[in-house]
């Protein structure tokens, strides 16, 4: 059955041990990076980086309140870039991840577009680029093994199991414990609902979520435009050719007057 | 060769054209050997820029004349826009060779580019859009066929294709409608990043509507210029019948932008914002000012305003392409720091391939018998 993940952002300490295991399981090259006025490093996911945290600052009661966000692919449930994608090269498969087939890929980008939450990167630099993007360590999971971020978690910030149960538990911890966190869980249902799920004491908008994406399935949207082709096909060709014989018939009634 | 004198083919501007072909010839190919982020600013939050804004949802949007009017002469049996007909196929066929010659470019492994014909992959927009542009450019091609046939003295060859006209420009009708349309539906899955100034469940008829329009322009100022070529008056007919083509299909898409700019809030277009002066601009060029110039008849008479009024149109319905594909999805892609203006590799592209489509246009013009009726026996 599809897995999911839970991330309590309350007991994220910043070590970013996660995006040190996911480079090494991935065999992902360091690259030199420069201070961009946070402790966030670097500063945006790239082909080369699929996750990171993010070191955001806020008030709450007047006094300053650090948070640290784990951003990586939600692995929506019916995920926009795999509707997007022109030649399936991005899937979404039973166990929950969503994958990408580099032999399929012609490069379109619009899964760059789709995605609401700006996860799929490209290798602007290569001649022969690559999409790439956080795989849910498609592998591991697989082989019955947890991601790769989250077994290096050490203060268990990201719980890794069926979908159904991470959604269950975020909602007891929300019931246990009044007041801790913000009485939403971000990824129940964006987008339709996604594989990652997240708590947070402090209101997404300011951890720089976007709160905006609408709570259904985007793949929908443009369904409901391909679902009528059928339909103006039959319409299209229909009229057109009675017309035709119609203004025909009439010219030659023309010329026989 | 037999070709029409009244056309010098080596005139200044066409050297100039040529030389930014050659030019932009040289930056394919180093965009070909050093990849995308070498040739292009484009970046992660800017995946599409001027290539897919301009080349290929402009480039389109130009080409719906042909199936216009290939539909009113041979659907609608409008005998009068007979003459116009071949140019009008032939603009489109440019269109579309321009947008998939971008296509071409813009996508990272261009040489996969059959891959939607054998992948299929019917809940992506995308595998439409691709499957369209393959079939639709077959069909704008055989639609040409003729002339080719003509010039080569293959009459039996000619006389098959105008056999089976009818069905072709039908299916070319069809093609189009769903075409023009769904290039307006790519951007439907995008509502939390296009701004709500252009996004809208109707985009796939917005797109329809203004691509008609923009066609319909283009017939128009190609009939005007190319009679100045040749040296013959137009005929008035065929240019006021598409001035009131223009106003009415203009008077539909503002009437549809309005219902829409009122659902959402008219506020949002008068806020002083970058996207909000953007989408007053697009609609005054391209729609608001066409329409109150076209409903005086003085206008839709005088050569040199219906020209004028042409090329507003035109600009405006690529100023609402950009708008869609750059400027309205700006505020958002650009929060975390990553803008976007294009290169000068950029800029020169788009330039080689327009100026590609004029040159080819006139050698067309030149050496195929591109307006029958009124050349008389050349």
């Amino acid at each position: 059955m599809a897995k999911g993940v839970l991330v309590d952002l309350t007991k994220c300490i910043g070590c970013r041990g996660c995006q040190i295991s996911c480079k090494g399981w991935n065999e992902m090259s360091a690259q030199k990076t420069v201070m961009a006025g946070d402790l966030t490093n670097p500063p945006r996911l790239n082909a080369h980086c699929y996750t990171h945290i993010r070191f955001q600052e806020d008030e709450k009661e007047g006094g300053p309140v650090w948070s640290f966000v784990k951003d990586q692919c939600f692995h929506c449930k019916n995920p926009a870039c795999a509707s997007a994608c022109p030649v399936g090269a991005l899937k979404k498969t039973e166990k929950g991840p969503v994958t990408y087939t580099f032999e399929r890929c012609i490069g379109c980008r619009y899964c760059m577009l789709a995605c609401p939450f700006y996860i799929p990167k490209y290798e602007w630099e290569k001649v022969v680029p690559w999409i790439r993007k956080c795989t849910f360590c498609s592998e591991r999971i697989a082989a019955d093994l947890v991601p790769a971020c989250i077994k290096t978690c050490p203060t268990g910030t990201m719980i890794f199991g069926e979908l159904d149960d991470m959604l269950k538990e975020g909602r007891d911890r929300i019931t246990a414990n009044p007041g801790k966190y913000v009485n939403h869980i971000y990824g129940e249902k964006e987008a339709g609902g996604t594989s990652w799920m997240y708590l947070s004491a402090v209101p997404f908008e300011w951890l720089g979520f976007n709160t905006r994406i609408p709570a259904k399935e985007l793949p929908d949207l443009t369904w409901a435009y391909i679902a009528k082709i059928p339909a103006v096909i039959g319409v299209v060709l229909v009229a057109g050719a009675a017309t035709w014989a119609i203004t025909r018939r009439n010219q030659n009634m023309d010329k026989e007057e | 060769m037999t070709s029409h004198k009244d056309i010098k083919m080596w005139t200044p501007t066409t050297l100039v054209l040529l030389l930014i072909m050659g030019l932009g010839g040289l930056v394919i190919i180093y965009r070909l050997m050093h990849g995308l982020g070498a040739a292009t600013n484009l970046n992660d939050r800017f995946p599409w820029g001027l290539w897919i804004g301009i080349d290929v949802l402009g480039g389109v949007a130009m080409a719906a004349g042909g199936f216009l009017i290939a539909g009113a002469v041979y659907i609608l049996n409008w005998k009068k826009y007979k003459p116009i007909v071949r140019p009008a196929i032939l603009n489109a066929f440019f269109g579309y060779a321009l947008a998939a010659t971008a296509i071409m470019f813009d996508i990272g492994v261009p040489w996969r580019v059959w891959h939607p014909v054998v992948m299929w992959q019917i809940h992506s927009i995308m595998w439409v859009v691709a499957i369209h542009v393959v079939l639709y450019t077959t069909t704008l091609a055989t639609e040409s066929s003729p002339m080719i046939f003509e010039k080569l003295k293959m009459e039996g060859a000619k006389k098959t294709v105008y056999a089976i006209m009818v069905p072709i420009v039908l299916f070319g009708v069809l093609l189009s409608t769903l075409h023009q349309s769904s290039l307006g539906a790519v951007y439907l899955i995008a509502p939390a990043k296009l701004s709500p100034l252009w996004y809208s469940s109707q985009l796939p008829t917005l797109f329809l509507v203004s691509a008609v329009m923009m066609g319909l322009s283009m017939v128009s100022l190609e009939t005007i210029l190319s009679s100045r070529a040749f040296n013959h008056k137009p005929d008035m007919a065929i240019l006021s019948g598409l001035a009131r083509g223009i106003l009415i299909a203009a008077v539909i898409y503002l009437t549809l932008k309005f219902i829409k700019l009122f659902k959402g809030g008219i506020g949002m277009a008068f806020d002083g914002s970058m996207e909000a002066n953007m989408y007053l601009l697009e609609m005054a060029v391209g729609t608001i000012a066409p329409i109150v110039l076209l409903f005086m008849k003085n206008i839709r008479e005088n050569l040199n305003s219906i020209l004028f009024v042409d090329t507003l149109v035109i600009a405006g319905i690529i100023l609402n392409r950009l708008n869609v594909s750059i400027f309205g999805v700006y505020r958002n892609q650009a929060a975390t720091g990553l803008s976007y203006f294009p290169s000068w590799m950029e800029f020169v592209v788009t330039l080689a391939f327009i100026s590609f489509s004029i040159v080819g246009f006139k050698v067309c013009a030149k050496y195929l018998r591109l307006f029958p009726e009124t050349e008389g026996g050349h």
